[in-house]
């Protein structure tokens, strides 16, 4: 294991979905989320997360980078650990006290757990007490322009129950965005990552992770969905050197302008429509961008 | 103000979850003292100070809207983990089999004004002074420096920041805030002296301003 992070960062990320349902509304019919004030599409964080732990769950990497929080889809690898059960017993005996149980149990799924160490986790059923803050804070990922989702209907040449054999067919519904590129920003915290142990190594999976997640999700719903850009701005102390949000605010996603510098009157639909620009002038000192993609 | 901050907060969204609606989570109208305080404990915090909010300022009209999310229904027990563990299992919490769709109604656009201040807990040693740590809160809400990204009550909703100095002007009101707004009964904050009870309040909003009495004083109840 490497030392916990040093550093605070602050990232922004881009994506983008062709033809495709990012993230689904429960409340709309699985319709793509959309803020209707706006009319920009949503993705959640939770969504986000999730595609973060099914890649490092599929990447492996053994040891300290089980994932906890699972889906059925993925392959239930079953590594045994190398744990040291007789310091839980040791603990146990001299502090027979719930909490301290449950530090112990806390600290070791922290060590062997990548999802506990990033995102943190509630473990207990006592209020305030064994929970995990992790170090890595998403936001809700918003699309730069407004979205226009689109109904599609398909038919299936069979049916499911014998008593329709008559109909011969069934239809079925789909929701899908052309196309949409999409922002997303997230936190790290040093002090935090102090706390349950995410280590340097930790945080260049999760860099891998965004920028691979979506290869390893392809569905039917998703389309094609691609991680297009990832903006980090690294600070050279815990605490940070800048506000976040004057950071996050120099990075911008504008429609590429036609050879008489006006914007386009039509809607995007491809990645080449956008333009993402960093300002890097007077960046705060103590402050660098870092393009992990690039890399 | 030798020991007052005033601090600006503002998000895109924010979720002040009602205690009595936390399964289908409906947030207060604004910002709760105890939410408040956590903002002002991810900048600057030591066990020998207490962040006391004096007021909150709503700089935006109210607006709402609803998010329904899948989430997982429940928590593991330390104790069955720690069987698992024992046992040489690598514990697992599938999300398929604990799934819970929940709606959240949250704010959206909100916009305050935090005034406060602190005082010396008995945990203060004899090299923690006031003037020090009011400076040191100053200097990194000012930097834009923080413990961790402080928050709109849940982490999904980052909080941003800026510092009003003292001769700042303040934000002006927003018309559709002025004259009274009942919000009812309110969490003030947590009582962690007494196992965490809750203690709650009458708030009131004269033209955008909330003042929020002491905290064990007589406008709260637990």
């Amino acid at each position: 294991m490497s030392e916990p992070i040093q550093n605070r960062y602050e990232f922004v990320f881009y994506f983008d979905v062709e033809n495709g349902n990012p993230n689904g509304d429960p409340d709309a019919g699985n319709m793509p989320r959309i803020d209707f004030e706006t009319n920009h599409g949503l993705v959640t964080d939770v969504c986000l997360k999730r595609k973060v732990r099914n890649f490092v769950e599929l990447a492996g990497g053994g040891a300290g980078r089980e994932i906890y929080v699972r889906e059925k889809a993925v392959l239930n690898q079953q590594h045994q650990k190398a744990y040291d059960a007789n310091g839980l017993k040791h603990e146990k005996s001299k502090l027979p006290k719930d909490g301290d149980k449950a530090k112990a149990v806390t600290d070791w799924m922290c060590e062997n757990f990548y999802d506990v160490r990033a995102f943190g986790a509630v473990m207990t059923t006592e209020v305030n007490a064994g929970q995990v803050r992790g170090p890595v804070q998403f936001a809700f990922a918003r699309s730069v322009d407004p979205i226009m989702p689109q109904e599609i209907s398909v038919t299936r040449m069979a049916v499911t129950n014998e008593k329709d054999l008559e109909k011969e067919r069934t239809m079925g519904r789909k929701s899908i965005v052309p196309y949409a590129l999409y922002r997303a920003e997230g936190f790290i915290s040093a002090p935090l990552a102090e706390k349950t142990g995410f280590s340097e190594d930790d945080l260049e999976l999760f860099w891998s992770a965004l920028a691979q997640m979506f290869d390893h999700d392809r569905s039917a719903a998703r389309g094609k969905m691609a991680a297009r850009d990832l903006i980090v701005f690294k600070h050279d102390s815990k605490l940070g050197k800048a506000p976040a949000h004057k950071l996050l605010d120099r990075v911008t996603a504008d429609r590429q302008k036609d050879e008489n510098g006006n914007e386009p009157k039509d809607a995007p639909r491809h990645f080449e429509d956008y333009v993402i620009a960093v300002n890097k002038e007077d960046l705060p000192a103590g402050v660098e961008v870092l393009r992990p993609f690039e890399a | 103000m030798a020991q007052g901050v005033r601090l600006r907060i503002w998000g895109e969204q924010a979720c002040f979850t009602r205690p009595e609606m936390a399964a289908e989570r409906v947030s207060y109208d604004v910002i709760t003292p105890s939410a408040a305080r956590g903002i002002l404990e991810a900048i600057h915090w030591k066990p020998a100070i207490r962040w006391t909010v004096e007021r909150i300022r709503v700089l935006k009209p109210i607006q709402t809207e609803s998010i329904r999310r899948n989430e997982v229904s429940m928590k593991p027990s330390p104790r069955d983990l720690a069987r698992r563990i024992n046992a040489g299992e690598t514990p697992a919490l599938f999300v398929d089999e604990h799934r819970a769709q929940r709606a959240a109604i949250v704010l959206r656009d909100v916009d305050y004004v935090i005034e406060a201040r602190f005082e010396m807990t008995d945990k203060a040693g004899p090299e923690d002074n006031a003037g020090k740590h009011a400076e040191m809160f100053r200097r990194r809400a000012r930097n834009g420096q923080c413990f961790k990204q402080p928050v709109m009550g849940v982490r999904e909703f980052p909080a941003h920041f800026e510092l009003l100095e003292d001769d700042a002007d303040l934000p002006k009101l927003a018309p559709a805030l002025a004259g009274e707004h009942r919000l009812g009964w309110m969490l003030h904050d947590l009582d962690f002296a007494n196992g965490a009870t809750p203690r709650f309040f009458n708030a009131v909003m004269h033209d955008g301003v909330i003042e929020v009495p002491a905290f064990h004083g007589p406008e709260t109840v637990a």
